[in-house]
């Protein structure tokens, strides 16, 4: 499979005024075209951080991030699509308004463009709802308009970050899997920062295990289901229940 | 719509008498103040060269629409104020979003604003009066005096009190600093600008009257001042009935403005 990013030993700390902490510490992993990376690690270890240096929002201190073999910061320039943990739709524009979001900002919205993202707001069953102020739709509506503004711009790789934990545990599931098989259909390369193994599980096909801050690549696993088993299909499989095992002993070893 | 059922009907018939008592009420209040003043000064329990009467005010004003002076004083103090208060909006919005872009300019300025904003603005209008001399420019900058630099305090504040990750929203997507003041800082902040305007619109009635009182030939406060030097206490009262009635439709304009864009965004 072709290499998409390279991850070479970056290390990143944050700096305040009353000292340094440290957050990621050589990090190491190759994503490959059409690879659902899920990220795992206890909570405040540096997920949120890595994905930031994937999205090209900070530049690590040390080590390099590489996209198609190409230093990454600050060229993402669409490249790379970014979900965060809430949908932050603007409240002051309509759905439309709100997906064509990212093409108004790179001026790139060409009425091919808007007729893409209109077919895409029609796929996933959001087109009535184009004049609607997102108040007006549910959770997983909103979080599905949040993916069509992501993927609107035609992304390489997606970066997802906690992308359902705002939502309440049985959308939580359907829209998991809703947003799964939207990433499938549209063949794209993802990565997913969650504290959900579960979630990490049903969606991954390889999982990262960080350990406590400052974060290291503590293990890589791979997870193999059968062809075309949705994320829900798959946490009934007897698989999922060893995946499940194995990477929580990674997480909780030497504690 | 089905059939609404007999408590519902119960409820909004409670709710409608309610607002009926309320109405009632107030207008009861207005009639029995006019009421008992008019009484008073007739039969001599005040005197009128002293508290005016309803019928004097109402006299007072019939005779100075008549002469066309009403309207000059009304309406130079309405230009000034009006004037003064786009001035300050455009003015503290300018300012408030220099100072967002800018971190360095903003901490700078930061106590400098701060004692500005809680110096009693009244005591610099003499100043401006012998800088800029007695004419309607001094008066409505005395009315900017008031009010901007409150306004950019409280906007600055809500400048910078918008979601930090609806401003990373605007990055993921490849936005520059004018993308995030554009799309997220100013259209979340249109709110926080109508309560200000709402503020400004009574500060700048504030500093226009305080101005005339000091440096004008023209205008309600203009009108109170000499009302009261020559004993004409019926031009008094009258101009404060007037600005009365200025400051709430000028206040209700800025409502209804703020209820349409709010209709609007829901």
């Amino acid at each position: 499979m072709e290499k998409l990013m390279e991850i070479k030993h970056v290390g990143y700390s944050y700096h305040t005024m009353q000292g340094e902490t440290p957050a990621l510490h050589n990090i190491n992993f190759t994503v490959h075209k059409g690879d659902f990376l899920a990220v795992v690690g206890p909570s405040g270890c540096g997920k949120s951080t890595l994905l930031s240096l994937l999205a090209g929002l900070i530049e690590p201190e040390h080590g390099s991030i590489l996209l198609y073999g190409q230093k990454l910061f600050q060229k993402s320039g669409g490249t790379i699509g970014y979900m965060l943990q809430h949908d932050h739709l603007l409240e002051w524009r309509t759905i439309e308004k709100n997906v064509l979001l990212g093409l108004e900002i790179q001026n790139k919205l060409t009425p091919a463009a808007k007729e893409r993202v209109l077919d895409m707001l029609k796929t996933y069953g959001l087109y009535k709802f184009k004049d609607a102020r997102p108040s007006q739709l549910s959770g997983g509506m909103r979080q599905r308009a949040a993916l069509i503004r992501t993927l609107a711009l035609e992304p390489e790789i997606l970066l997802l970050d906690e992308p359902f934990s705002a939502l309440d545990y049985q959308t939580r599931l359907t829209v998991g899997d809703d947003i799964g098989s939207i990433i499938k259909k549209e063949q794209k390369t993802a990565i997913l920062v969650t504290h959900d193994l579960s979630e990490a599980v049903s969606l991954g096909n390889q999982v990262l295990v960080l350990s406590k801050r400052p974060a290291t690549l503590k293990n890589v696993v791979d997870i193999s289901f059968p062809q075309n088993t949705s994320p829900l299909e798959r946490r009934n499989l007897p698989e999922f229940k060893d995946y499940f095992n194995q990477i929580w002993k990674e997480l909780n070893d030497n504690e | 719509m089905s059939e609404i059922s007999l408590a519902q009907q119960k409820f909004l018939l409670a709710q409608k008498k309610h607002r009926r008592t309320v109405a009632a009420s107030r207008l009861c209040i207005f009639v029995l103040f006019l009421t008992i003043w008019e009484c008073a000064a007739r039969m001599n329990l005040i005197d009128s060269f002293f508290f005016s009467s309803p019928s004097d005010v109402i006299l007072c004003a019939y005779n100075m629409l008549l002469d066309h002076t009403l309207f000059t004083h009304v309406g130079v103090t309405l230009f000034e104020t009006i004037s003064s208060f786009v001035l300050v909006t455009i003015l503290a919005l300018l300012t408030t979003i220099i100072l967002w872009l800018n971190r360095k300019i903003s901490e700078t300025l930061e106590p400098y604003l701060v004692i500005l904003n809680s110096l009693p603005k009244s005591a610099l209008a003499p100043l401006l009066i012998v800088w800029l001399g007695a004419d309607y420019n001094t008066v409505i900058i005395t009315g900017i005096s008031v009010a901007v630099f409150g306004s950019i305090l409280s906007l600055y504040t809500s400048f910078q009190s918008v979601d930090p990750e609806k401003i990373k929203l605007i990055k993921t997507l490849g936005g520059k600093k004018h993308h995030i003041l554009t799309k997220v800082v100013l259209p979340a902040n249109i709110p926080a600008l109508f309560a200000v305007m709402k503020v400004n619109i009574g500060l700048c009635l504030v500093g226009v009257i305080i101005g005339e009182f000091i440096s004008s030939r023209q205008g309600l406060g203009y009108l109170i001042i000499y009302g009261s030097q020559v004993f004409k206490l019926d031009w008094v009262i009258m101009s404060i009935v007037i600005l009365c009635l200025l400051a709430w439709g000028l206040y209700s304009l800025l409502s209804h403005l703020e209820n349409r864009y709010l209709k609007r965004m829901s």
